[in-house]
């Protein structure tokens, strides 16, 4: 393993045009692009399949079809396809947006749609009875109270996209995938596996994001009350009940 | 007031949830509806804010059609109150209750200010204002969902089944203090409930609904444990129902005969000093309150905690003769104690002298 170190540690590899800095920016440009696409239709269309229960099935079913298609069969018929529509880098880089996205968006829906259908359905009856219009229901009460879900969709999502968008390597574009199809080529076993080392750290250090992230977005209310709190903070308040 | 007319229910598939139901739910009072599961009680309720939209019949509040009025701004006048407390989540105690003012477009200063009264009003302590609805208990989080429906100072008030989820002494609890409320706020409101003997004890008027969601009897609680309108009804109503029915009828002129008593920590001497044969004697505080009945001589030394019998209940005089007569059958003695308002020991009553009160003037309402 002391040639993945070396590869890491050697500050010749850090710097350049085809450093591990630009890779590692390319390849979180990627991701988040994909992501920021994904999550504009996957988050909408789950909260409208929670809110109205319509479409469900429909919905599902399609996003699970997809998610079996192979990631890599559906880039190359991408490239093929779109490719000659588009010039320059675009030709490559909407192919494999595209083919990401497809990977992206079934745990972004399937997140927001549970995390509405989680939502208790008397806090709903209550909000509607208090007079909030659908919107106002959706907004104040549903997504707030689905958000630990549509965190936990985007989280799994992102680490997918993550892992898979080395696959843009292999029709030339950048990423940290071209260290491992460069390092395949070169038989440089360090830059490979040093690479996947970097695709995992990424994905660990966004995903460490995202908790925080969630931490502050998510009501302390939906946080599981620990038993020892409770019993503590009880102590402190009489309980007139 | 709140005018049902001829308001029918039905379905899709053809299921009559409330059939041809007409019912005048007056200002200031509190209507129950009660039925068995099935009977479209909560139907009901929900169509009275557009919850359910009625298939036909009018229903009016304050002589304005409600099909005539949005439904958003209808909810907003009304308060809503269900199992559970039906609390958000995501929202702090008193975010929950300021709810409906922020809707109606108050600053949050004001929206604030007022669901802190409302806790104080509800008897929630003000420690508790900043807690999330995970962290209270039943009875707790009913409140919130009551002082909630509250803070807007609506008129009419919306309750299904909002004392259900918690367990009896609470619930108990919940129906005094909702009582006391009442008395003080005097709003206008429906009550649902599966339960006789808290539509009993709460409602001003009752209506008793079928299944299928037709009315069998409204009336007046003594009223109908007097004289049910059928067999349904007096079999909803159950057992007992003569002797629940003295829960509504006053009894201000009890023959009450003074009663012997011994303060706590008193020795066995004066304890059989004072009973002067009696099998049982009446031990009381300093502050003159009943605690139990000890018997003198079975007492070895001086009148201790550990001696008294304490199954004996105790009435307030000028309450109901429900009361009174419980207290002389509760008593081991067989005299009932009766004390003031302030629970002070006023005197005894033998069941026989009930008795003769209740044959008496059977029909007398309660003052």
């Amino acid at each position: 393993m002391s040639f993945v170190w070396e590869w890491l540690t050697n500050p010749a590899y850090w710097q350049g045009s085809d450093g591990i800095w630009v890779r590692l920016a390319e390849h979180l440009g990627y991701a988040a692009i994909t992501l920021v696409v994904a999550a504009a239709i996957g988050i909408p269309l789950g909260l409208w399949i929670g809110h109205t229960g319509r479409g469900r099935l429909a919905v599902v079913n399609l996003a699970n079809g997809v998610r079996s298609v192979p990631t890599l069969g559906l880039l190359f018929v991408a490239v093929l396809v779109l490719g000659p529509l588009l010039a320059g880098d675009i030709a490559f880089l909407v192919p494999a947006i595209f083919v990401l996205v497809v990977l992206a968006v079934p745990p972004i829906l399937a997140g927001a749609y549970a995390g509405i259908e989680s939502v208790d359905p008397s806090a709903r009856d209550a909000a509607r009875g208090m007079g909030m219009s659908s919107w106002q229901v959706l907004w104040r009460v549903e997504v707030p109270c689905a958000l630990p879900l549509i965190f936990s969709g985007l989280r799994s999502s992102t680490l997918q996209v993550i892992a898979t968008a080395t696959l843009t390597a292999s029709i030339s574009l950048g990423g940290l995938g071209r260290f491992l199809i460069d390092g395949q080529a070169y038989r440089d076993y360090g830059q490979m596996a040093g690479g996947a080392v970097l695709v995992a750290a990424l994905a660990m250090a966004v995903d460490l994001v995202f908790a925080v992230v969630q931490r502050i977005a998510v009501s302390p209310g939906l946080v599981p009350v620990r038993t020892s709190r409770r019993s503590a903070r009880t102590r402190l308040v009489p309980n007139p009940a | 007031m709140i005018a049902l007319r001829e308001v029918t229910k039905v379905y899709p598939g053809g299921t009559a949830a409330v059939e041809g139901l007409s019912l005048v739910m007056p200002t200031g009072q509190i209507t129950v509806l009660v039925g068995p599961s099935g009977c479209g009680k909560t139907t009901t309720l929900r169509m009275i804010n557009r919850m359910i939209e009625p298939t036909s019949g009018t229903i009016e509040v304050d002589g304005r059609d409600t099909a005539s009025l949005n439904p958003g701004v209808l909810r907003r006048g009304m308060g809503y109150v269900i199992q559970g407390g039906g609390l958000f989540p995501h929202r702090t105690v008193l975010d929950n209750i300021a709810t409906v003012p922020l809707l109606l477009g108050w600053d949050r200063r004001r929206a604030r200010s007022v669901a802190a009264e409302q806790m104080e009003r509800v008897g929630l302590a003000s420690g508790l204002a900043k807690r999330y609805p995970n962290e209270l208990s039943g009875g707790q989080q009913q409140r919130v969902g009551v002082a909630r429906a509250l803070a807007a100072d609506p008129p009419v008030m919306l309750m299904d089944e909002p004392f259900s989820a918690v367990d009896p002494v609470v619930r108990e609890q919940l129906q005094d203090e909702f009582l006391r409320l009442q008395a003080e706020l005097g709003k206008t409101i429906v009550f649902v409930t599966h339960d006789i003997d808290e539509a009993i004890k709460l409602g001003d008027q009752v209506a008793v609904l079928r299944v299928g969601g037709a009315l069998a009897q409204l009336a007046a609680p003594a009223e109908l444990l007097a004289d049910p309108a059928d067999d349904f009804v007096a079999d909803f109503l159950g057992r007992d129902r003569g002797y629940r029915g003295l829960a509504f009828t006053a009894a201000p002129d009890l023959p009450i005969a003074p009663e012997p008593t011994v303060v706590l920590g008193a020795d066995g001497d004066t304890a059989r000093l004072t009973a002067a044969g009696r099998g049982w004697l009446l031990v009381v505080d300093q502050a003159d309150a009943p605690l139990g009945w000890v018997q003198p001589t079975q007492l070895s030394g001086a009148v201790t905690r550990e001696t008294l019998h304490r199954g004996g209940t105790v009435a307030t005089v000028g309450g109901s003769l429900r009361a009174a007569l419980d207290a002389a059958l509760s008593s081991p003695s067989r005299r009932g104690v009766l004390v003031d308002d302030d629970g002070r020991l006023v005197g005894t009553v033998r069941a026989q002298d009930v008795l003769t009160e209740i044959e008496r003037e059977p029909q007398r309402s309660p003052s």
